[in-house]
């Protein structure tokens, strides 16, 4: 029995809780039967070839898919039902930066300040911190659309945990940087965050030394590994 | 949850800056609205017009130029990722609606403050009907705002998004097209204006802009999910 009828940070320890997860689109799943527990504090690398669920996993844990079947439960809130409970907890790096391309950098993440209800005072302290750890804070007047890939997923990287988020969802969050970026980055959203961290990526080596569990999918969906 | 006020003046500062940088929209409305006067001017072949058919040629053009406007009024947000980011956020998803509806309904002033005194030039030997047309001005901006935006967001994730708007806006206006011709005709006639029924009509456009106003803000959330 649920002590809570809501729903909502009944097992408080586990970030992620997944039971049966599916999702099709169309007749073709794309994800299919996956369980898994994630611990607060904890990381989970996701790999596998291309198509077979990795982004829509982390679409479906930022409460941006909803699941076909299957219990899913993120930071207490199970989803979909309680997904605007979610809101504002994630930090999520997708593959598109989400930055408006007419706004500079630094208004981008003045916007992402205001929608998730930073105070001004905050807001601004830390936009200039994390500007200058990935050293775009010279850069940051320009607009977006003047600015190389590289620099656009550096500025991707500060609105993903401007509000200080409790779980980073990470899809290929080195794409685009060289290596000396990747390093200002791990700053933000690496393993000594202590963040819980969901990570998808195509470099195994990489995220299996980066992470405390990994979870291999095959084509369809299906779990190859979890170890 | 961020207050909705704190989202809403987010987003449409974002949205004013962005036009005021770009001129994406706004000059396109305008050059619509005006080259279609001269068309109707020697199209007609009249240098003045007066009652309905002033007020035909008057509203046709608008409508069509807010179309232009609404065609693009989620653009930026589906392009460039905004619908992700403002799912993501902790607001209500009317601020949104509301904010796009108020940029909406700011470039249709912007429009008309250029585009109707030019109607005058063109068309008007009187222009004392001009001062009560406000009031008609600002129920059809309020109709165009709202519908547009809903119409706008439900299109905006097909291909076929600039037939889509058209053909599922045009049909719905018709309620606000006939209200407004018919407020506006007696205040466009050539003898000067009359206010024959202009109260009941203004009614209609107050009732129109209610209902659509309603139903944009229960529905759009729905719109919203994937």
């Amino acid at each position: 029995m649920d002590a809570d009828p809501s729903g909502t940070r009944q097992e408080p320890s586990r970030a992620i809780q997944l039971r049966g997860l599916g999702r099709d689109y169309g007749d073709r799943p794309a994800l299919d039967g996956l369980d898994l527990d994630l611990a607060e504090g904890r990381s989970l690398a996701v790999l596998g070839p291309n198509g077979s669920g990795k982004s829509t996993l982390l679409r479906i844990l930022a409460a941006l898919l909803r699941p076909t079947r299957g219990e899913v439960r993120v930071l207490g809130c199970d989803l979909p039902r309680n997904s605007w409970k979610l809101r504002g907890q994630i930090g999520y790096l997708g593959h598109e930066p989400l930055l408006y391309r007419d706004l500079s950098g630094r208004e981008n993440l003045e916007l992402q300040a205001k929608l998730y209800g930073v105070p001004p005072a905050d807001a601004s302290e830390r936009i200039e911190h994390d500007l200058e750890l990935l050293e775009m804070g010279r850069r940051a007047d320009r607009r977006v659309s003047e600015y190389s890939a590289g620099m656009r997923q550096r500025i991707a990287i500060c609105r993903a945990v401007l509000h200080r988020p409790g779980l980073l969802l990470l899809d290929e969050p080195d794409s685009n940087l060289d290596p000396a970026g990747r390093e200002l980055a791990a700053q933000l959203i690496g393993p000594a965050t202590g963040l819980t961290r969901v990570l998808v990526s195509h470099e195994p080596e990489r995220a299996r030394a980066e992470s405390d569990l990994v979870l291999s999918l095959n084509h369809g969906g299906r779990i190859e590994a979890l170890v | 949850m961020t207050p909705t006020r704190v989202a809403f003046a987010a987003i449409l500062g974002k949205d004013l800056r962005t036009e005021l940088r770009t001129m994406r929209s706004l000059p396109a409305m305008v050059l619509f609205a005006v080259t279609t006067f001269i068309i109707f001017r020697y199209g007609l072949d009249r240098t003045t017009l007066s009652g309905s058919l002033a007020g035909g040629v008057l509203w046709t053009t608008l409508l069509f130029a807010a179309i232009l406007g609404i065609n693009r009024i989620f653009v930026s947000e589906q392009e460039e990722g905004g619908f992700d980011s403002i799912r993501l956020a902790p607001i209500d998803r009317t601020a949104l609606y509301l904010a796009k509806a108020a940029v909406l309904f700011i470039y249709l002033c912007v429009l008309e403050l250029i585009v109707v005194p030019t109607f005058a030039v063109f068309f008007l030997q009187d222009w004392a009907g001009l001062v009560p047309m406000l009031l008609i001005l600002v129920g059809v901006n309020l109709g165009f705002s709202v519908l547009g935006t809903l119409i706008s967001s439900m299109a905006v994730n097909s291909r076929a998004r600039d037939l889509l708007v058209p053909l599922l806006l045009l049909p719905l206006v018709v309620p606000l097209m006939i209200a407004a011709t018919s407020a506006s005709a007696p205040l466009l006639d050539a003898a000067g204006p009359s206010y024959d029924r202009f109260g009941t009509w203004l009614l209609v456009l107050g009732l129109y802009d209610g209902v659509f106003c309603l139903v944009g803000y229960a529905v759009f959330e729905f719109l919203l999910e994937d």
